[in-house]
């Protein structure tokens, strides 16, 4: 089992690294996008002794406790069986 | 009195805070490395800057587990007072001590230089023997210095008169040219509501001698001794 954690600067938080990022792609010809945001990927593997709910409950506790910062992230957990 | 300087694996300014305390504040003082959990012989607990855990996962996220910092928290909400310097700063923000988050500077340069900052109150035990209103020139050194809070959170913090250090520039004036970081109203620094716990991003242990460009700082550490000299 094999859960997946995304982390995200919350709507509204500055990312300046996605500014960035954006500018580049621009500068190298890409068009049509309006805005990139970057954010942080997790996977973690579990040896399957607690049942897929246990699993999300756990991981997003996880999340909101270690993996993002609340005052400036969100998440997302997905648990992959 | 006596003052303790936390040591994490990375942090790099802890010689420097226990240079100022032993050598200008004339004071004892000893390393705590991370491990130790025991800060009751001390009357106040520097965290030092540096870059704790490499600064993996979130610039101070993971320092704030290590064991002394559920010392600190204990120390912290008995009174006894705990001044946190760039990373320091960055750790107690990210362990819920101080309310709002430090991130990727406005820019995304890490900002070596330094910069003038404005003391808006002076009656803080880290700030008495400061001039309200008068200016310091500190040095910062950072990439995630970029103070960002809530409407309610910077609210709370103007009305409890918890924003101790803006951003200024020579004149004193608050402006954003004079914002290195992008920080939400010119922060610098701010404390807690029982203002016995301190974050700032500038560095006021590296401008305590004038062959380092500038003294400002001592006077942060020289209230800091008088507070505790007074209780």
């Amino acid at each position: 089992m094999k859960a997946k954690v995304y982390v995200n600067l919350k709507p509204g938080v500055l990312d300046p690294q996605g500014k960035a990022i954006q500018h580049s792609v621009e500068l190298l010809g890409f068009t049509g996008i309006v805005d990139v945001r970057q954010g942080k990927y997790f996977e973690i593997a579990l040896d399957g002794s607690l049942n897929e709910n246990e699993a999300r409950d756990s991981i997003a506790r996880m999340a909101s406790e270690v993996l993002s910062n609340p005052i400036i992230e969100d998440y997302r957990v997905e648990i992959e069986a | 009195m006596k003052f303790g300087v936390i040591v994490f694996p990375g942090s790099n300014c802890d010689h420097d805070a226990y240079h100022v305390i032993s050598k200008h504040v004339g004071q004892p003082v000893d390393f705590v490395w991370h491990r130790d959990t025991d800060l009751s012989s001390y009357d106040a607990v520097i965290i030092p800057g540096g870059f704790s855990y490499g600064d993996y996962l979130r610039a101070g996220a993971l320092a704030r587990f290590s064991p002394v910092m559920t010392s600190v928290k204990r120390f912290a909400e008995s009174g006894r007072l705990v001044l946190g310097i760039c990373n320091g700063f960055q750790i107690l923000c990210e362990a819920g001590l101080l309310p709002g988050a430090l991130i990727r500077n406005r820019d995304l340069h890490f900002i070596c230089e330094h910069v003038f900052v404005r003391v808006e109150n002076s009656n803080t035990p880290f700030t008495n023997e400061l001039e309200q209103g008068s200016v310091l020139r500190l040095p910062i050194a950072h990439a995630e210095g970029n103070y960002v809070c809530d409407e309610d959170t910077l609210k709370m913090l103007k009305e409890e008169k918890r924003i101790i250090f803006r951003y200024c520039n020579e004149a004193g004036e608050v402006t954003d040219d004079a914002n290195p970081n992008g920080s939400r109203d010119n922060i610098a620094g701010i404390c807690n509501r029982g203002r016995n716990v301190l974050g700032l991003m500038p560095h006021p242990e590296r401008a305590c001698e004038d062959l380092l460009g500038s003294s400002d700082g001592r006077d942060i550490f020289r209230s800091l001794a008088a507070t505790l000299a007074a209780a």
